[in-house]
């Protein structure tokens, strides 16, 4: 069909706008950070970093606790996020290939988990892990994180199992593979980029991860780089450089994630969508 | 971003098709076995979700401030905690403001994230190509950076919103403090939480529009429908559940949207912008009354469960009829 000149350049300069205002908050992080604070604090905003400087990742990085608080954050993140594959295949594969009592009342379970309001469970959370004296450390962080994504994980792997045919589990048993086997050898590198996406929320959910922290984890080296972040601002008072430099420094390894997985992710996502 | 993608899976991710396997004879090993690969996983539900909430539960029958905490006390309160806030105009207030809130945002996502989807369908390849990586981009930037980023760009002396408007003629808002109302950070929170929900919904509403058979949009065109007739007989309806789906997740999403708030302004001026789970948090973590945030806690479950109520009904059934 046809379009008058209009209309074809009025989605296109729309999609334009659209995409400037998406991208500047992201532009405005990474070229603040690498501004010298003289561009920064100008009476009319500088653009374009032209100065480049490093200066504030360095003011970032020295800041007090960094490396201590970024290694609590990788660890923690790393360790829920594998736990919780782990175990999400496990009760993934029973509840996508097995037939047993209760079933019906165990994934519905895990649905109402999914939509659990850890915001507001943050008080008794706290007084569990405070009798327990494990304030102050990574432990119950990661089995909190791990929960957290748990359910998700679990509901979306069993998607991705359940789309594996039966046939090829069947033919390598008929083989004779062990169901174990059969599941390592045929349905384990087809569930790869399953495994992949799935991860990438949980990893995106245990990064971000604010409220508990707050509570749980407030001497200085405890915490992980949400809490970092979020009082960076507050330390450095208004050096905007430097917040923003440390900004930077937390979003890039979700933004490499994203970058990288998010194609399979949004497939992943909505190839059951439209059947509800 | 995550809080929101939570609940995706379970309503979007490829299905299982009806019932499983047909039934096989097996050992008493094998009609174990499914418990026991479902076992780790209840058990961590269990423990660290089923506790805290039964926690959560008798706590909020409690009085539990500074003193009991200390010394160990256990002050049983009956209901005497749910009756001082149910009567109290605070807790009305601020339920109310949660609801508002939450309403604005999540129209504002959908109609806006839909607009999007549809430009998405209607672009080239190159201009949705652009599109879409800016989309992802603002997706996957994490929230507390993207709160901080949102901090500078509305900072009062250098940020560049206050800048732009002062160039367009409005010069009262040269040095404007967007965090000294109630209303101007409610402003700089919606449009933090839209910039950061719009890519999920647009990008999700493409992907689904692209299932569509052509033959329907083919066959609505010829009987002469114009682009809103194609999207209410068309569009629409083709992609229903996706949008129940969505909405809910938004509801569910921006209701307990936590850090932006929190870190924008720890809910001020004057706990003015204070919602539900703030308001929780700050009586119940910030003022030491444990027991009265955990019954806060419990109250602000019950509202978000009212206003997904719809939603989750619908679900269950069809849940169950699938099974």
């Amino acid at each position: 069909m046809r379009r008058s000149l209009a209309g074809r350049i009025w989605p296109n300069a729309t999609a334009v706008v659209l995409a400037l205002g998406f991208v500047f908050p992201v532009y405005w992080m990474f070229s603040t950070a690498f501004k010298p604070t003289r561009d920064i604090i100008s009476k009319d905003p500088v653009w374009f970093p032209l100065h480049g400087t490093v200066e504030h990742f360095a003011t970032a990085v020295n800041a007090p606790n960094f490396w201590q608080l970024a290694g609590n954050s990788v660890v923690v993140t790393v360790l829920a996020v594998g736990l919780s594959l782990l175990i999400a295949l496990c009760g993934a594969f029973a509840v996508a290939r097995m037939r047993f009592k209760g079933r019906r009342g165990i994934l519905l379970t895990f649905m109402v988990a999914q939509m659990a309001p850890w915001e507001v469970m943050v008080i008794s959370i706290y007084l569990i892990v405070r009798d327990a004296d494990l304030l102050n450390s990574l432990l119950p962080l990661t089995f909190f994180y791990m929960l957290m994504v748990l359910p998700f994980t679990l509901l979306t792997l069993r998607g991705y199992v359940a789309a594996v045919p039966r046939e090829l589990e069947e033919s390598a048993m008929v083989d004779g593979c062990s169901r174990r086997q059969a599941f390592a050898k045929v349905v384990l590198p087809l569930l790869a980029p399953g495994l992949m996406a799935t991860s990438l929320f949980g990893f995106i959910t245990a990064w971000n991860e604010f409220p508990l922290v707050l509570v749980l984890n407030k001497e200085p080296g405890a915490g992980t780089l949400p809490l970092w972040l979020s009082q960076f601002q507050t330390q450095f008072g208004n050096d905007w450089g430097a917040t923003m430099a440390a900004a930077t420094l937390f979003a890039i390894p979700i933004l490499i994630l994203f970058l990288i997985l998010q194609r399979k992710a949004v497939g992943g996502l909505t190839s059951g969508a439209v059947k509800g | 971003m995550a809080v929101q993608l939570d609940g995706a899976a379970g309503r979007t991710a490829p299905r299982t098709g009806k019932g499983g396997p047909p039934p096989v004879r097996r050992g008493r090993a094998a009609r174990g076995a499914p418990y026991l690969l479902l076992l780790p996983a209840l058990l961590a539900t269990a423990v660290f979700l089923g506790w805290p909430m039964v926690r959560n539960l008798v706590l909020s029958f409690q009085k539990l401030n500074m003193k009991e905490l200390i010394q160990h006390l256990t002050d049983w309160r009956g209901i005497g905690n749910y009756q001082e806030i149910l009567g109290s105009s605070q807790f009305w207030r601020v339920t109310l403001r949660t609801i508002v809130f939450t309403g604005a945002n999540v129209v504002l996502i959908m109609l806006f994230g839909t607009l999007i989807g549809l430009l998405l369908a209607r672009l080239g390849k190159k201009m949705r190509l652009v599109l879409s990586v800016a989309l992802v981009l603002a997706w996957a930037m994490p929230v507390i950076a993207a709160t901080t980023v949102f901090q500078w760009l509305f900072d009062s002396r250098y940020g560049v919103v206050n800048w732009v408007l002062d160039r367009l003629g409005w010069h009262s808002m040269a040095a404007y403090d967007w965090v000294g109302t109630q209303l101007s950070t409610f402003f700089v929170i919606t449009v933090l939480i839209v910039w950061q929900s719009l890519p999920f919904v647009a990008l999700n509403l493409y992907a689904a529009t692209t299932t569509i058979p052509k033959e329907l949009y083919e066959a609505a065109r010829m009987d002469g429908a114009g682009t809103w007739k194609v999207f209410t007989s068309v569009t629409f309806p083709f992609l229903k559940p996706f949008f129940l789906a969505t909405t809910f997740l938004e509801v569910i999403w921006v209701f307990k949207a936590f850090p932006q708030i929190f870190a924008i302004n720890q809910g001020g001026p004057d706990r003015l912008t204070e919602t539900l789970p703030i308001y929780a948090f700050t009586e119940g973590v910030g003022n030491l009354h444990f027991g009265m945030g955990a019954a806060i806690s419990l109250l602000t479950i019950a509202v978000l469960l009212a206003m997904t109520a719809y939603y989750l009904r619908l679900t269950l059934k069809q849940e169950e009829d699938a099974l």
